[in-house]
């Protein structure tokens, strides 16, 4: 017999699994260029991270991602303190470079104490040193059609070992607060949190800052690059690639 | 007797705002289970001091009902923008029509101690509507209904709204911090929970046929004209 509780119970476990399957629905994907749209419309493309007072910052700021990529590559780059590290910089630019250490920490530097919101929901303050990215980019000089600048990172993340990257649209890539920092609360940057350079992106989520960061592409599409969606956390996981959310 | 109860728009912005709540709840509590732990303040994370740990909320009261972190912020994000739209839409729209203003605005016999020492023991007897005048709201449910719709609603789209790096700085500030802001937005969720479980309760208690057609149709009945209901 079929029972009004027995319907609402099959019904709701059908509406469950249902829901499930839905959770990847393009209209549901729809939302995160509404709200990109919306939050640049009225927040502004130049409209500054809030920064803090040096007595704000968390006593201790936690890492999260990878802590150390350890491949062997690495290990040895940390040995000699990233003295034999550079920093590629390619792509659709019209002078690729290449640029050591103690040639970032020449360029003009910006430095800001910044909120690191994680998309899992903590928060954690700390100050954060380095060159803007948009000097970097005028030295290198962008190529007609160059639309995303992609990170690519150090590490390999999970067990499956994919390497990790990231990409930002020019409006990020040109705001004042969007950095490659290499220092960290004073100090050179420690190797859980990304050394010897990460990207500091500030309205957007964790996983945007890419750590590790070896090499910097200009591109005119991401397509063709990892899966295509943007990110490590994009293809993997389906993290929305707008991170102001 | 019927009585026209509810206007076509407020029973399209009831079942929108229905499905909204019903999707932002458990979506959000998935959302919650990445990290389920509450501060005040600006910072907080595993090693700060946080006001509220919970263990993660079961399967069956999450959406997606598995753990999906980015699956939850999908239905969160879309579902999100539904809830603020369409509360804008019709919190301007009742202005308009005139709907805030008669049937939610307290008058000031109502606010006696005689009169709110009546409408408890008229809740108590389960009388919940004025014979004189069926059509209208009792002080309850106005202050229910103006909590939900002025309070509770507006905190959880701005607290909502603070949660998001890309957001004016100063909407975090507002509310003490992003991390105040988010257990702002969770303790929001708490007492909206607790309206819909009363609120569920009282159509039940009301008779949940009169008062779900009536959200549907607009048309209600009055108790006195069908004494076997």
């Amino acid at each position: 017999m079929i029972t009004r509780r027995g319907l609402i119970v099959t019904g709701g476990a059908t509406l469950l699994a249902g829901c499930d399957a839905w959770s990847g629905s393009p209209v549901l994907l729809s939302a995160e260029e509404a709200h990109r749209y919306l939050q640049r419309s009225i927040n502004g493309r130049a409209a500054l991270a809030r920064e803090f007072r040096p007595e704000q910052r968390s006593p201790r700021f936690r890492t999260n991602g990878t802590a150390n990529p350890n491949t062997p590559e690495y290990n040895a780059l940390a040995a000699n303190r990233f003295a034999d590290w550079r920093l590629q910089v390619g792509g659709l630019v019209a002078r690729p470079l290449s640029l050591s250490l103690a040639q970032l920490r020449s360029l003009p530097q910006r430095a800001q104490i910044t909120r690191h919101d994680c998309v899992e929901g903590w928060s954690a303050i700390g100050k954060w040193q380095g060159p803007r990215l948009e000097t970097i980019l005028r030295l290198a000089g962008l190529r007609d059609g160059a639309r995303y600048i992609v990170f690519h990172c150090a590490d390999a993340f999970g067990q499956r070992r994919i390497p990790y990257y990231e990409s930002i649209d020019l409006v990020d890539a040109f705001h004042p607060q969007t950095i490659l920092a290499w220092a960290m609360n004073d100090a050179p940057l420690g190797i859980g949190h990304g050394a010897p350079l990460r990207l500091r992106v500030e309205r957007q989520l964790g996983y945007k800052h890419a750590k590790y960061v070896m090499r910097i592409e200009a591109v005119a599409s991401l397509a063709g690059i990892g899966r295509g969606k943007g990110g490590f956390w994009e293809d993997i996981a389906g993290y929305e690639w707008y991170g102001g959310i | 007797m019927q009585v026209y109860r509810h206007r076509l728009i407020t029973r399209i912005w009831h079942w929108v705002n229905a499905l909204a709540v019903l999707v932002m709840i458990p979506s959000g509590l998935m959302i919650f289970n990445a990290h389920p732990r509450l501060y005040w303040g600006n910072y907080g994370a595993n090693f700060d001091h946080a006001w509220l740990s919970l263990p993660r909320w079961p399967g069956w009261l999450t959406l997606p009902s598995t753990y999906d972190l980015a699956g939850a912020r999908h239905w969160h994000l879309f579902f999100a923008l539904v809830l603020a739209f369409s509360l804008l839409i019709y919190l301007l729209w009742s202005l308009a029509n005139r709907h805030l203003q008669r049937d939610l605005r307290f008058r000031r016999d109502e606010l006696s101690a005689a009169h709110l020492a009546g409408d408890l023991r008229a809740h108590w007897e389960m009388r919940f509507h004025d014979p004189e005048d069926p059509r209208a709201y009792n002080l309850f449910q106005k202050a229910s209904y103006a909590l939900v719709l002025f309070v509770l609603l507006p905190l959880l789209i701005f607290t909502g709204l603070a949660l998001a790096p890309g957001m004016w700085p100063w909407l975090a500030d507002l509310f003490g911090g992003r991390q105040s802001a988010r257990s702002l937005h969770f303790i929001a969720m708490a007492l909206l929970t607790g309206f819909v479980l009363v609120h569920l309760t009282l159509v039940i208690l009301a008779g949940p046929v009169n008062e779900v057609r009536s959200m549907i149709t607009g048309w209600w009945r009055s108790p006195e004209a069908e004494p076997g209901e």
